[in-house]
């Protein structure tokens, strides 16, 4: 960051610049600013996440019980799972929204900087609530992410703490969703129409709105699970006229919308990296979009495929089928989208374009799963096995978390001015394009064969896939050291050649930011752009 | 595929030198032994059959133009961006796709539905953390936990080798037994939290809720013993609450329930005879061992925090009246004995735990005691319109 500080002491704008040492990132209301806090504090937490995956793969690295009790297992599911999502994948998204929204529709900051300040450290807030549960009577919680009653309302002292959390990180997420949708709709440059806008601004403006609807449905969700523990409701509790799949229903019209904010801005870099590196525009731009949309839409109305075995009544087993598989059709519209942008293109493989290709052979396997998992009567054999531990696994790891490194690859040269050391990253994407599918293709033969997810213990003849996988998980986790060193000699001046402005070849075509200089000044558009790139539209 | 698979697997498995250790693992999905199960499976490959070619499709497409269409070989770039007509193929195709799997799919669904013409009914009730079998024709009913020698060897770090333990894991104390070629209907409920009855080789699982009733049935047609696992987080023990079934003929399945009825009435006499201290306390023991210990841990010391001590406590050292009172109904994670144990299995543990783990109070606690007390709670019973 040191490079982006001296660059503007050259120029002679009289507003100000960075405030000086470390105050200046407890303050700042800076949208790159708040977009590096978020990045920085996401990969914090991936390797938080991460630390309790691996403690999870040495417990199951060999049958019977070495390391934890089974308490304390469950506490690291049900936590691996909070921080990965609240902590990791979510903020590292709302990261690049920070420092790429205003700089791809040419704007000077967010809509609302002090909010965008304010959701951060209620982020911050959030996440150490959650975590100090560890530290707790009784535990953490241990009833896994989905926090089912009857189960939840065992957890101990941390119960209460938990549920804050929720809440405070819910408001966080708000908070940056109105953001988004504000500084989209008000501060586009002039011809920046809303369909020409690049597509994972489009993304993130739909992502935003699902965010406003579901955050309060987990939110009362959860107050719900905290009057029936405290005040005496029973809400949920089959014994007071409560019912306990109500609280399933509510939680994956939450859930199920919340897979999709995880994946839709991960579609949407994708979306810009491809075209980059193929040198061709995207391929059916206004498809991306309304597929997107479509996709949005669609997972409001799906959510009971998570809960086909709760009993439900055969109409609404059968609609949560058909309803299920419609998804794979926008789904599929955006793969071939992507294949036919590669198709006759001219393409090079430096690091953000080999894991884009890996994103989207490993999200299409994890679609693939997705597809059979639809399928209500085959789902009573994949449901709470290890299938679906590796179906989620395989859109979220190798699709959000590559998208998320393959972004920070393609855009910090031009935050900081820096080249990557390329040789590295692409061995830090071998590593871990491998390494993945260690860990989680064979966890599709211990489903099948018939290991249940969440236990920590199996049986014999489960021993040597766990094995394997567990292997991969450790080199994977290992190999994400590398990029910290990557990242890090990134940001110190990196291999020291200076980096144009388009960084990338013809990347102005493409989109705004690149035809700023490299590194971005500390503010940019503070008069809107008069061009924007129309090539593709 | 699936022998390239096995390649793969074998590959693998040679490469960290694993063949040899244990050779039964499986890839697939099992066929299982019903008529449902079958055709489960058989969606199964179907399924899996239409994305494989799918993603030939998609794969070979992609890395044909990935190796053809590249900077490096000289490829220009064309700039074509859109297709309407090609949009509208890609989307009708899949749509054709998903509708013939529907089909097959809505069928299998209908007929695992149909619960109707049942010529049994064995209810299950999900415990923290066995199962509990009700058989609502014969009346025969017992509960159904994770086997002694797997509960050993599983204790953090016992030193015994999963390996050495006959189907660690998968062996319950008493197994589910019915006979086959006989359409059964299976209620399931819950009596704490939720968990999920699943036997791979049945076809389906089905989460068992506390407060509903689900319905389930099958009708095995081969002899043997099938196994499965609780596949709902339950809490703690979730992972050790496994599942099997025995299916028989139906003459050794009769005799099978002739016997169970013959235990009852014993079990049942033992309830009413005087027993003495010495025998409740060695009786107490084991029961201890597999009801208690799991939580109050072996020695009765508890867990700080979490679960009371036994040793000491000023309860179970206390009034004989509020002992017993809390173990019949439970308070809070200490689950509801009452309906858990028979009057003679309650009287010794209530009296094992006064005169052994560190305690010596000297008093005890008769069955028929224990019997009238049972006999005092309202029994969570559901009505269910069978036949
Ligand atoms: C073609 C698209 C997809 C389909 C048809 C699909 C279908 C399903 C189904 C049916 C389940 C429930 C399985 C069960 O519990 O038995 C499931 C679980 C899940 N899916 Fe997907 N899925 C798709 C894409 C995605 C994407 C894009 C994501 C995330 C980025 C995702 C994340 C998850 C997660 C996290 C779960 C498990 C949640 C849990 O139980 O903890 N899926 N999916
Ligand atoms: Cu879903
Ligand atoms: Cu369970």
């Amino acid at each position: 960051m040191s490079a982006v500080v001296a660059e503007h002491e050259h120029d002679d704008h009289h507003d100000h610049g960075p405030e000086k040492g470390f105050l200046r990132w407890i303050i700042t209301t800076n949208h790159k600013d708040i977009g590096t806090l978020y990045l920085v504090f996401a990969l914090a937490m991936f390797f938080v996440g991460g630390s309790m995956a691996l403690i999870i793969r040495a417990e199951l690295f060999e049958p019977g019980m070495q390391f934890v009790s089974p308490q304390f297992f469950n506490s690291m599911t049900t936590m691996h799972a909070l921080v990965m999502v609240f902590g990791a994948v979510m903020p590292a998204f709302v990261g690049f929204a920070n420092w790429q929204i205003p700089l791809m529709i040419g704007a000077p900051d967010m809509a609302l900087p002090r909010m965008n300040n304010m959701s951060f450290w209620l982020l911050v807030a959030g996440i150490l609530m959650l975590a100090s549960t560890l530290f707790m009577e009784g535990g953490a919680p241990a009833s896994g992410w989905t926090l089912y009653p009857p189960l939840v309302l065992q957890t101990g002292a941390a119960l209460p703490f938990a549920i804050f959390s929720v809440h405070l990180l819910g408001i966080s997420s708000i908070m940056g969703a109105i953001n988004i949708i504000a500084t989209i709709f008000n501060m586009r440059a002039p011809k920046m129409t809303l369909m020409k806008m690049p597509l994972f601004v489009w993304t993130w403006l739909i992502t935003a709105f699902l965010l406003i609807a579901i955050m309060p449905v987990f939110a009362g969700a959860v107050t719900m699970l905290l009057t029936d523990r405290f005040f005496d409701t029973s809400f949920f509790d089959a014994a007071g006229g409560g019912d306990p799949v109500l609280y399933q229903h509510i939680f994956w019209f939450f859930g199920h919308p919340e897979v999709y904010v995880m994946i839709l801005p991960t579609f949407g870099i994708a979306s810009t990296i491809i075209p980059v590196f193929a040198r061709k525009p995207l391929f059916g731009y206004s498809s991306m979009v309304y597929a997107t949309a479509a996709i949005a839409f669609l997972s409001f109305i799906v959510w009971a495929h998570h809960m086909f075995t709760v009993g439900m009544p055969m109409a609404g087993e059968l609609y949560f089928m058909y309803a299920t598989m419609l998804i794979a059709i926008p789904t599929g519209v955006k793969i071939f989208n992507w294949t036919a942008t590669m198709w006759e293109g001219s393409m090079t493989f430096e690091t953000p374009m080999l894991f884009s290709i890996a994103f989207v052979v490993l999200f299409t396997l994890g679609g693939f799963t997705g597809l059979m998992m639809a399928l209500a009567p085959v789902d009573f054999q994949y449901h709470d096995t290890y299938f679906i531990v590796a179906h989620f696994h395989y859109t979220l790891v190798p699709a959000s978390v590559f998208i998320i490194m393959a972004g920070a690859y393609f855009w910090v040269p031009k935050w900081t001015g820096h080249m990557y050391d390329e040789r590295l990253a692409r061995f830090h994407f071998w590593l871990s394009a491998i390494s993945v599918n260690i860990l989680f293709f064979p966890q599709h033969f211990l489903g099948l064969a018939g290991m249940p997810r969440r236990i920590p213990d199996y049986a014999v003849q489960f021993a040597d896939w766990n094995m394997v996988s567990s292997i991969g998980a450790f080199i994977f986790g290992f190999s994400q050291l590398l990029f910290v060193y990557i990242m890090y000699k990134t940001v110190k001046g990196g291999t020291g050649e200076k980096v144009s402005d388009e960084v990338w070849e013809d990347a102005h075509k493409h989109s705004l930011e690149w035809s700023l200089p490299s590194p971005v000044p500390y503010h940019t558009f503070d008069t809107p752009p008069e061009k924007i790139p129309t090539e593709h539209f | 595929m699936v022998k390239t698979k096995q390649l793969f697997a074998g590959l693998a498995l040679m490469t960290f030198g694993l063949g040899t250790a244990q050779a039964d693992y499986t890839l697939n999905l099992m066929e299982g032994v019903t008529s449902i199960s079958r055709d489960v499976y058989g969606l199964h490959m179907l399924v899996f059959w239409v994305c494989v070619v799918i993603g030939i499709a998609v794969f070979g497409t992609m890395f044909y133009s990935i190796y053809f269409h590249r900077k490096s070989r000289g490829h220009k770039a064309s700039l074509f961006h859109e297709s309407t007509k090609i949009e509208i193929i890609w989307t009708i195709i899949p749509t054709v796709i998903l509708i013939l799997l529907a089909i097959p799919a809505t069928k299998v669904m209908l007929e695992m539905d149909d619960t109707k013409d049942s010529d049994m009914s064995i209810k299950v009730t999900g415990w923290q953390w066995k199962w509990e079998y009700e058989y609502l024709d014969s009346g025969v009913r017992f509960f159904s936990s994770l086997d002694e020698a797997s509960n050993k060897a599983r204790q953090l770090n016992s030193g015994i080798d999963p390996r050495t333990v006959p189907n660690y894991l998968l062996e319950v104390d008493k197994p589910l037994v019915v006979p086959i070629n006989t359409k059964i209907r299976f209620l399931f409920t819950a009596a704490d939290v939720i968990h999920s009855w699943w036997v791979p080789d049945l076809g389906w699982k089905k989460d068992t809720i506390p407060g509903y009733i689900n319905e389930a049935w099958t009708s095995v047609d081969k002899p043997g013993t099938y196994r499965g696992q609780c596949t709902e987080l339950c809490g703690r023990d979730h992972g050790f609450m496994p599942i099997v079934v025995i299916a028989m003929e139906k003459p050794d399945y009769e005799a099978w329930v002739v016997e169970q009825k013959q235990q009852a009435v014993a079990n049942a006499s033992a309830a009413d005879k005087e027993w003495s201290a010495e025998d409740l306390i060695a009786k107490g023991e084991s029961v201890y061992t597999n009801n208690c210990a799991s939580c109050h841990m072996a020695d009765g010391a508890g867990l700080a925090g979490t679960f009371p001590a036994i040793t000491g406590s000023a309860l179970v050292t206390g009034d004989m009246d509020a002992q017993v009172d809390l173990m019949l109904n439970g308070k809070g994670m200490m689950p509801a004995f009452g309906q858990m144990l028979d009057p003679v299995d309650f009287a010794a543990v209530s009296t094992f735990i006064r005169n052994g783990l560190g305690n010596s109070v000297g008093d005890s606690i008769q069955p028929a005691t224990i019997k009238a007390l049972q006999g005092a709670i309202p029994a969570t019973e559901y009505d269910d319109d069978d036949d």
